[in-house]
């Protein structure tokens, strides 16, 4: 409880507590996930668990770029940068995340030229400043970053810009949830839909989850009072026996997304026939890679990749954890192999992640209050 | 990774239509707007930030919320970091 003081208003958090503990039936469980890693960092952080009634379990979903990214594709991207001509750039998330041969951070320090970018467009800047180095961004991320991968793509195209490409590890949350919603050791009741996701993609995606699988969708903001609002308005949905797709995150989602942001998507990428998710395997659909009309631009053309399919490192059970099959400290590696500081599997590197989640805020509170 | 910054907007760079100047918690920087609607901002408005692109308006309001929202998460931090980050517009005609 203790984060939550922190929040403008603990009162709000008091009366959605007492309406969540007198709304809930008692005779039955209920299984929601919340499919954002935003949400996952959020619930952790605000000790939300421990707010909300004993037979509401929250399972945490795929909405976690680098949990999601298989081992194979760091290596394949790892590959890229192992050239002399080469300069790989990539986000801040990507470089504790282990490949076969270690992280990008590792292979820096072994002298590969990988370099930290916040903007795709910081990419491009240097490949203009290298133009005698070819330079890759590493590109991950939901729908909320791939309209900035594909405008950049688009600046590139426009300042004829030959030395620079884009390893697209693009994917799209939409598909995994219905690979949740097919997969029969998953049992979820509703869904907390992602919030800065849906600031593009609009709620109109998730309307199938409702209406094919009678779930509930309420997508929402981050803060304690948004979360815990959300849960209730799911709630509500399954008490009248309803499933539709709620907007919680009203004042900063579009029900309709972001039509610009959509049609620069459109313009660049399409989709893959499938892609391999970390924990839930391959799933049709679910990715982005660049159209042939931009194929200079497609790391994957530029390059050959060795494109090999990893296994997770022994002893890690992130798939299980990924699936919500197993907590975070059921699996073998949590908090002995497997820390924040030696992360062994991606959900221990991201904030965003279930486990790196559970360790800083549920084992090292208790190790304090202990 | 998907969490967005707010800022405002301080003017649009002239001669290139794609990038404004925005200050986000005292730290000025460009950033794309290519992803907005033609004409959709203009000085004194309010943007959400990401990976150096306005990825939507935004009220006066909702600007404080986020703002608070990333205080209550330990990411305002972080947030500024990534903004004073961003190199790829420098100075004003440079790529955007």
């Amino acid at each position: 409880m203790k984060y939550v003081d922190e929040y403008r208003d603990p009162k709000v958090i008091g009366g959605l507590a007492r309406e969540l503990a007198r709304s809930v039936d008692p005779a039955r469980t209920y299984r929601i996930m919340e499919v954002c890693g935003g949400h996952t960092h959020a619930i952790y952080r605000h000790g939300l668990r421990d707010v909300l009634p004993a037979n509401i379990e929250l399972v945490h979903g795929p909405g976690c770029p680098v949990c999601v990214l298989p081992t194979g594709r760091v290596d394949d991207g790892l590959d890229i940068a192992a050239r002399d001509d080469v300069i790989l750039t990539c986000f801040g998330d990507m470089m504790r995340v282990p490949g076969t041969k270690g992280t990008p951070l590792e292979l820096k320090a072994r002298g590969a030229d990988i370099r930290m970018v916040y903007s795709p467009l910081d990419a491009l800047r240097i490949a203009e400043q290298n133009p005698q180095k070819h330079v890759c961004f590493f590109a991950i991320g939901f729908e909320t970053t791939a309209p900035s991968t594909a405008l950049t793509i688009l600046r590139a195209h426009a300042l004829e810009i030959r030395n620079f490409s884009v390893f697209s590890n693009h994917v799209t949350i939409v598909p995994a949830m219905k690979a949740i919603l097919d997969s029969p050791d998953m049992r979820i009741d509703a869904f907390v839909g992602p919030g800065h996701v849906s600031t593009v993609t609009g709620c109109r995606p998730y309307a199938f989850i409702a209406s094919d699988y009678g779930k509930p969708v309420v997508v929402s903001g981050f803060e304690p009072a948004d979360i815990l609002e959300s849960i209730l308005m799911i709630l509500r949905q399954l008490h009248a026996g309803e499933s539709k797709v709620e907007n919680q995150y009203r004042r900063i989602v579009p029900w309709e997304g972001n039509p610009p942001a959509l049609r620069a998507m459109a313009r660049i990428f399409e989709l893959r026939p499938y892609f391999e998710w970390r924990g839930l395997g391959f799933i049709s659909q679910s990715a982005l890679a660049l159209k042939p009309e931009v194929a200079a631009f497609d790391a994957e053309r530029v390059f050959a990749i060795p494109g090999v399919r990893v296994t997770d490192p022994r002893g890690a059970q992130c798939g299980e954890v990924l699936k919500g099959v197993l907590k975070p400290p059921q699996c073998k590696l949590f908090g002995t192999e497997c820390d924040p500081e030696h992360p062994i599997g991606a959900l221990m590197v991201s904030s965003e992640g279930a486990c790196a989640a559970h360790y800083r805020y549920a084992v090292h509170a208790q190790a304090v209050e202990a | 990774m998907c969490l967005a910054i707010p800022g405002q907007i301080a003017e649009l760079v002239p001669d290139n239509a794609l990038l404004a100047r925005v200050n986000v918690g005292g730290v000025y920087r460009n950033v794309n707007i290519g992803l907005l609607e033609d004409g959709d901002v203009s000085p004194g408005d309010w943007i959400l930030i990401h990976v150096g692109f306005a990825l939507s308006k935004i009220d006066e309001t909702q600007a404080h919320d986020q703002l608070r929202m990333l205080r209550a998460m330990g990411e305002d931090e972080l947030a500024i970091d990534e903004v004073r980050g961003y190199s790829f517009a420098e100075s004003a005609g440079d790529s955007g």
